[in-house]
């Protein structure tokens, strides 16, 4: 699927929660069921540093396409990685580096992804996207 | 502004809240409930009309005008003066300084105290307890000048250990500079113990008071304290505006902190020479409309007064912590025996992070992560605290709602 296809899904998923604690419990389990990161990348070189929460991002390398694992200490954040995760990874590397990703915004989470929450979501985004455009590069020479 | 009974203890809390009109407003489509006043308290109708007021009435530069407006600005701007030294009890005007808040207040003492009187192999005592603003500046200091800091530990409870402070101090020791409320854990440190033992070896203490003014009757001439400072916007009044208290021989001793206009007598571009307390440390033009706003921010304390305040609060602080101890997996940083009306916790297993998202959700206000004292959280091993924090508007259904939010919490977070 591309990456509108399944931002698609989510948002289509996202219309059947009655109210807010529904989503959140959703994300809740999201976060608990994430695969974690294989623990050797949960270090230094692979930590983004929130105020609020930690996140950890490893990038894998896959022909043209990129396959992300993460990681994080708040369960939220971590529902939200998943999502994203799910987004973006096992994509082409262009396509990663081109995302907009408007799901967050239609399934009312937007304010996770502001600069201002300071959970690192904003920074692992842009890391994400970042492996999308060296790995492009590297591959077009 | 509101009615008190003649009760000096007890107040009206609805009239109160309602001289604060956020108070009404709502978050989340829930009506909000404010934990966060340790962060930044709300303002009154009459520090906000007070400011008003001066804008649309009053407002020209002070100090410089031969006319009757830039008389009558500075007026009020030296009013904010005069109802601070009051309020704080300074033996005099030229001893209350006005400053960006807390954090310059700091900057200031350890940059100009700490030129002049710090040198190589010399020591400053603070504590694990500080924020930030009591950390990094004594850091800086010690760097330009080769003295050392050291750091008084803090109990489990979330006290001081005074034997160690008192062991510490030593012919070296420059300066001690504490925290006078604990932002993260609400406790309220021995200082009249702490200014006495100092006072022994002649060591000056700074005290950093952001978060002691808005809730303890702060006396510095009984304190015999030698730098005391705090914010305007903890304490009802504007941001952009707080106070450095410091007795007048340890002022006239230290070299001006910034230089610009208002602080000097004569410039020439041999020599300047500087203008007197507390014009001194006031370099360019002031906060004049905050000044203004700070006082305001007195009369309203002053008028709902220190005892009923207290009282109010720790009627909270007691409530709160009884509820929420009861809550199944919580943990409560900071149980000092002295406490004012923070409130931090854990829920077990649970990220302050994901607690204060879903207080959020039901329109509640908390502060979670490290309330910039990470050596504080370093020490407890944990990666931050959720904050409830309380003032005199807040209620016991307040508090109900924190409850019920914590437990909610809990439940979706297990
Ligand atoms: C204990 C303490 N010290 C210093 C500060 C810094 O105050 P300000 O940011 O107003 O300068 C704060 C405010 O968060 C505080 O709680």
């Amino acid at each position: 699927m591309s990456i509108n296809e399944i931002q698609e899904e989510i948002v289509d998923e996202f219309s059947f929660f009655g109210d807010w604690m529904e989503k959140y419990e959703y994300i809740i389990d999201l976060g608990k069921s994430l695969p974690q990161i294989d623990e050797q990348y949960k270090d230094e070189d692979h930590i983004i540093k929130g105020c609020q929460s930690r996140v950890w991002l490893h990038a894998e390398p896959k022909g043209n396409q990129i396959q992300f694992t993460a990681d994080s200490d708040a369960i939220i954040t971590k529902g939200l990685i998943a999502l994203l995760v799910r987004v973006l990874s096992d994509q082409k590397a262009a396509d990663i580096a081109e995302a907009d990703l408007y799901f967050i915004d239609k399934i009312g989470l937007k304010e996770h992804l502001s600069p201002t929450r300071s959970n690192g979501l904003v920074s692992m985004v842009k890391q994400m996207k970042l492996y999308g455009l060296a790995i492009q590069a590297k591959n077009a020479n | 502004m509101s009615t008190i009974t003649a009760d000096t203890t007890s107040l009206d809390v609805q009239a109160i809240r309602s001289d604060f009109p956020i108070l009404e407003r709502e978050m989340r489509n829930k009506p909000m409930v404010f934990l966060d006043s340790a962060a930044s308290s709300q303002k009154p109708d009459s520090v906000v009309k007070a400011m008003d007021y001066y804008y649309q009435q009053q407002n020209a530069n002070v100090h410089r005008g031969v006319y009757q407006l830039s008389q009558e600005a500075t007026d009020a701007y030296e009013k904010g003066r005069h109802l601070v030294q009051g309020f704080i009890n300074a033996a005099s005007e030229k001893e209350v300084l006005f400053v960006r808040g807390t954090t310059e207040g700091i900057n200031l003492v350890a940059s100009s105290y700490g030129r002049k009187f710090l040198q190589e192999g010399d020591e400053v005592i603070i504590s694990a307890m500080e924020h930030h603003s009591n950390i990094v500046p004594w850091q800086l200091i010690c760097e330009q000048t080769g003295a050392k800091l050291r750091v008084i530990p803090v109990t489990d409870e979330g006290e001081l250990i005074m034997e160690e402070y008192e062991q510490m101090l030593n012919e070296r020791t420059k300066i001690v500079a504490v925290v006078h409320v604990s932002n993260t854990l609400g406790t309220i440190n021995p200082v009249e113990r702490i200014i006495e033992l100092a006072h022994a070896k002649d060591i000056p203490v700074l005290l950093d008071g952001a978060q002691a003014i808005p809730h303890l009757k702060i006396d510095v001439q009984a304190l015999d304290v030698d730098f005391y400072t705090f914010s305007g916007h903890k304490m009802f009044g504007p941001t952009g505006i707080g106070i450095l208290y410091g007795k007048e021989k340890w002022l006239n001793a230290m070299p001006p902190y910034q230089g610009g206009g208002e602080m000097i007598e004569t410039v020439s571009f041999e020599k300047t020479t500087f203008n007197e307390l507390p014009h001194k440390f006031e370099a360019g033009t002031p906060d004049i409309a905050g000044a203004v706003g700070l006082g305001a921010a007195v009369e309203y304390m002053e008028q709902i007064g220190h005892e009923a305040i207290q009282k109010h609060e720790h009627d909270l602080l007691v409530y709160g912590t009884e509820a929420l101890s009861k809550i199944p997996g919580i943990r409560l940083i900071g149980t000092a025996e002295d406490k004012a009306s923070v409130i931090s916790f854990l829920l077990d297993g649970a990220h302050p992070y994901d607690v204060g998202t879903i207080l959020d959700q039901m329109g509640i206000a908390v502060r979670t992560g490290h309330h910039c004292t990470q050596p504080l959280m370093d020490r407890y091993g944990i990666p931050g605290t959720v904050r409830a924090s309380f003032a005199v508007y807040n209620t016991k259904e307040d508090i109900d709602r924190l409850v019920e939010g914590v437990r909610r919490a809990a439940k979706m977070l297990a």
